[in-house]
């Protein structure tokens, strides 16, 4: 055995009031949903929690509902479950491209969008899609609920603006036909498939009489958080797309990442890539709303 | 603590460790060779089983997760026509080198090809893409694969 896992206390819980009222009462405990990043963290030795309280059976946190204007998926939905719902490749396409390309399909079965943004990785597959569509992260504690917007979510890596009593309960992502359409996810790793992010970005665009009305751009794993491109939409917003202007566009990207060198890749490629998917991206979700 | 699960059919009860691998019960507990300790990280594949009838990586999973759950491993699909024409498959195409992945392999085709919508040679690599064999005899695998799902 090459990693052992600490000595912990393992907490199985099949209703989420039950995890509320132990999570408010227990000093230093983890939540385990899919367990694909925790169990590895807790073998590495960057989490070692007294307590590890395992959520992954609370059937009623894994749905996807569509209430027509908008998305509603519980925090334990599998990243699978993602892939394959009807409701999310018709309205939430976006969702479902970036997703397929997390992990692999083994992962997939035991990963959960809640773990995947309460994890909190820079380089988080579902983030740029759900910054794309500004979803709403429902979290829940014994002391209530709210609802923040995702913008506003992440704080660093591996940081968010939960408490420690809280539970991410439910992601509701707004449909919107028109980024239903016209959307890509562009991601590059270190090879092909089963791989992190060097770089990835999400896009959904609105385009009324060849002009650009809405665009959103997103990338992960080039800036202590999952982030929005606004140089990139505040430009593009109300120009005719052409390919000076998309040109234009990506040069822009620069001044709203702030990559880091890693064992995946240098920041000054980060900064490349970052310019040359941000172009293709928008190149394909314009291809996909009609302008190719 | 007494965990008790569903393993090939049969029904299993195990004393079991707060911090114990699913991977660890299953080979040091109940001689369950078949499933190969890899990188024990979530990146090899070499040792998936199914749980509930989908591939997971059982280095990840935590032996009291499974309580109540169904785990297959290659043991408990010896009869089933559709693993022994993937085995048969495996064998005549040469998609087996080592032998080290094969079981890891074979679980997670097994699940593709009775559960996934196979239509490309495409879509069998991306469902294997989460097991990695050192021998890099992938195209004979997909090949193998192949076979059997594409006619």
């Amino acid at each position: 055995m090459f990693y052992r896992l600490p000595e912990i206390e393992y907490i199985r819980v099949s209703e989420l009031d039950e995890a509320l009222r132990l999570l408010s009462r227990k000093e230093d405990a983890k939540v385990l949903a899919g367990g694909t990043d925790l169990v590895v963290d807790m073998k590495i030795g960057r989490y070692r929690p007294k307590t590890v309280i395992d959520i992954s059976g609370i059937k009623s946190l894994r749905y996807v509902i569509d209430e027509g204007d908008k998305v509603r998926i519980g925090a334990l939905t599998k990243m699978q479950d993602i892939v394959e719902s009807p409701v999310v490749r018709e309205k939430l396409p976006l969702l479902a491209e970036a997703v397929s390309m997390l992990g692999s399909w083994q992962i997939r079965n035991m990963a959960t969008v809640g773990g995947n943004l309460c994890n909190a990785s820079p380089a988080a597959d579902s983030a740029p899609p759900l910054l794309a569509h500004e979803a709403k992260i429902k979290l829940t504690s014994i002391e209530g609920t709210r609802e923040i917007p995702i913008t506003e979510f992440f704080t660093g890596p591996r940081k968010t603006v939960m408490y420690k009593t809280e539970i991410l309960q439910e992601v509701v992502v707004p449909y919107d036909a028109d980024f239903a359409r016209s959307y890509s996810y562009v991601k590059v790793g270190r090879r092909n498939s089963f791989t992190l992010s060097v770089v990835a970005v999400a896009t959904v665009l609105k385009v009324r009489n060849r002009s650009i009305e809405d665009v959103r751009v997103a990338l992960n794993a080039v800036a202590p958080t999952p982030v929005r491109a606004r140089s990139v939409e505040s430009f593009l917003k109300g120009r005719e797309a052409g390919s000076e202007v998309i040109e234009k566009a990506s040069e822009l990207v620069l001044s709203d990442i702030s990559p880091i060198s890693d064992v995946r890749a240098s920041a000054e490629y980060r900064k490349h890539l970052s310019r040359v998917l941000v172009k293709d991206a928008l190149l394909k979700a314009l291809e996909r709303a009609g302008l190719g | 603590m007494l965990v008790r699960f569903k393993l090939n059919g049969r029904e299993v009860e195990v004393d079991a460790d707060p911090n114990e691998i699913l991977l660890d019960t299953l080979r040091l507990k109940l001689g369950v060779r078949s499933v190969k300790r890899g990188c024990e990280r979530g990146e090899c594949g070499t040792c998936t089983v199914l749980l509930n009838g989908d591939p997971v990586t059982s280095c990840l999973i935590l032996t009291p997760q499974v309580d109540g759950a169904e785990i297959t491993t290659v043991e408990g699909l010896e009869s089933d026509p559709k693993f022994r024409e993937l085995v048969n498959n495996f064998v005549n195409e040469g998609a087996i080198q080592c032998g080290f992945c094969t079981p890891g392999f074979l679980l997670t085709a097994y699940a593709a090809v009775s559960k996934q919508k196979i239509k490309t040679l495409e879509d069998i690599k991306k469902s294997l893409e989460g097991n990695l064999c050192r021998c890099t005899g992938y195209v004979k695998i997909i090949e193998a694969v192949a076979k059997t799902v594409l006619k």
